[in-house]
């Protein structure tokens, strides 16, 4: 599996989201925002979490517009992969390839904590390793998470099985306690928890490991 | 001309800034105050000087970036001199 990890101005999860592909064996190719153009033979899109463009406007707003998305947004209509995690899934929303928004959390304050995630479906390369109602502790840290999606949208999330993450305990205000959700073609995941921080024991936790090895396997039988 | 846009949360989205402000304002013994919404306000310096043209390509610029059309609306206001 070859990934590529973008970088924008005040990203700050991007080396640990290189490690944790890194560790499920991956190799790695750092990007910057202003490249308009990705890595040939990329399997994988990542976009980190962190402040992109000090979260001027909205949340992942400006990052939108950066070159790299009109690449990145290609990539995934010709069928690629990719995974946004907290500003990342602010990212994806904004540029339209996820649907629905990130709004302020509910409570207004930032929330940086352990949580327990339910995974709602195992049916993406992401999630595959669990078993659908799998429970896994991944830490949050945001202000803006509280995911907002109308009736319409949620109703179709709920149809097509495209919720891939819920809270146990909602932390943010989230609509159906949602903590991630994939696209249409399922091969785009957004969650505002962050897996590349519980990929090693040092870190306190190796649940986040699990999709990373998910993702490694999938792509490994592609 | 000058630009003026309003952005507002959509009104079934729920505003927790608002919430807050209006709380905060019952606090201070403010009685009365049904409801508050917070939104922003963003002034733009045109080199345009058509009046339609400039408000056609505000509105494009609230459609790709000034706004968050999935949760928020928005209002354009004009005014300066116009040719």
């Amino acid at each position: 599996m070859k990934a590529a990890v973008i970088t924008f101005p005040g990203s700050n999860c991007d080396r640990d989201l290189a490690v944790a592909f890194e560790k499920a064996g991956a190799d790695v190719v750092r990007v910057w925002h202003k490249d308009a153009d990705l890595p040939r033979g990329i399997d994988i899109v990542g976009i980190p979490g962190g402040f992109s463009f000090g979260d001027y406007l909205r949340c992942g707003a400006i990052a939108a517009q950066s070159p790299v998305m009109r690449s990145v947004a290609d990539f995934v209509h010709a069928g690629g992969h990719a995974i946004g995690i907290c500003n990342g899934f602010q990212v994806l929303t904004e540029t339209g390839l996820l649907p629905g928004a990130l709004m302020r959390n509910a409570g207004l304050k930032f929330v940086c904590k352990p949580v327990d995630l339910r995974v709602a479906t195992a049916d993406s390369v992401f999630t595959s390793g669990w078993a659908a109602g799998d429970l896994v502790r991944v830490p949050i840290a945001h202000h803006d998470g509280n995911y907002t999606i109308d009736a319409e949208g949620l109703a179709r999330l709920r149809d097509e099985d495209r919720i891939a993450f819920t809270y146990v305990d909602n932390p943010n205000g989230a609509t159906a306690d949602i903590a991630g959700v994939l696209s249409g073609n399922r091969r785009v995941l957004g969650m505002m928890p962050h897996p590349e921080r519980v990929v090693e024991a040092a870190q306190g936790g190796t649940g986040g490991a699990v999709l990373f090895r998910s993702l490694m396997s999938a792509m490994a039988l592609a | 001309m000058k630009a003026r846009v309003h952005v507002m949360l959509k009104d079934g989205v729920l505003d927790p800034q608002g919430e807050a402000v209006k709380h905060a304002l019952g606090t201070l013994g403010f009685s009365g105050v049904e409801g508050v919404r917070q939104g922003k306000v963003i002034e733009l310096d045109l080199a345009a000087t058509d009046r339609a043209a400039a408000e056609a390509e505000v509105k494009a610029m609230c459609e790709k970036l000034l706004a968050n059309t999935v949760i928020e609306k928005y209002t354009v206001e004009l005014t300066g001199e116009t040719a």
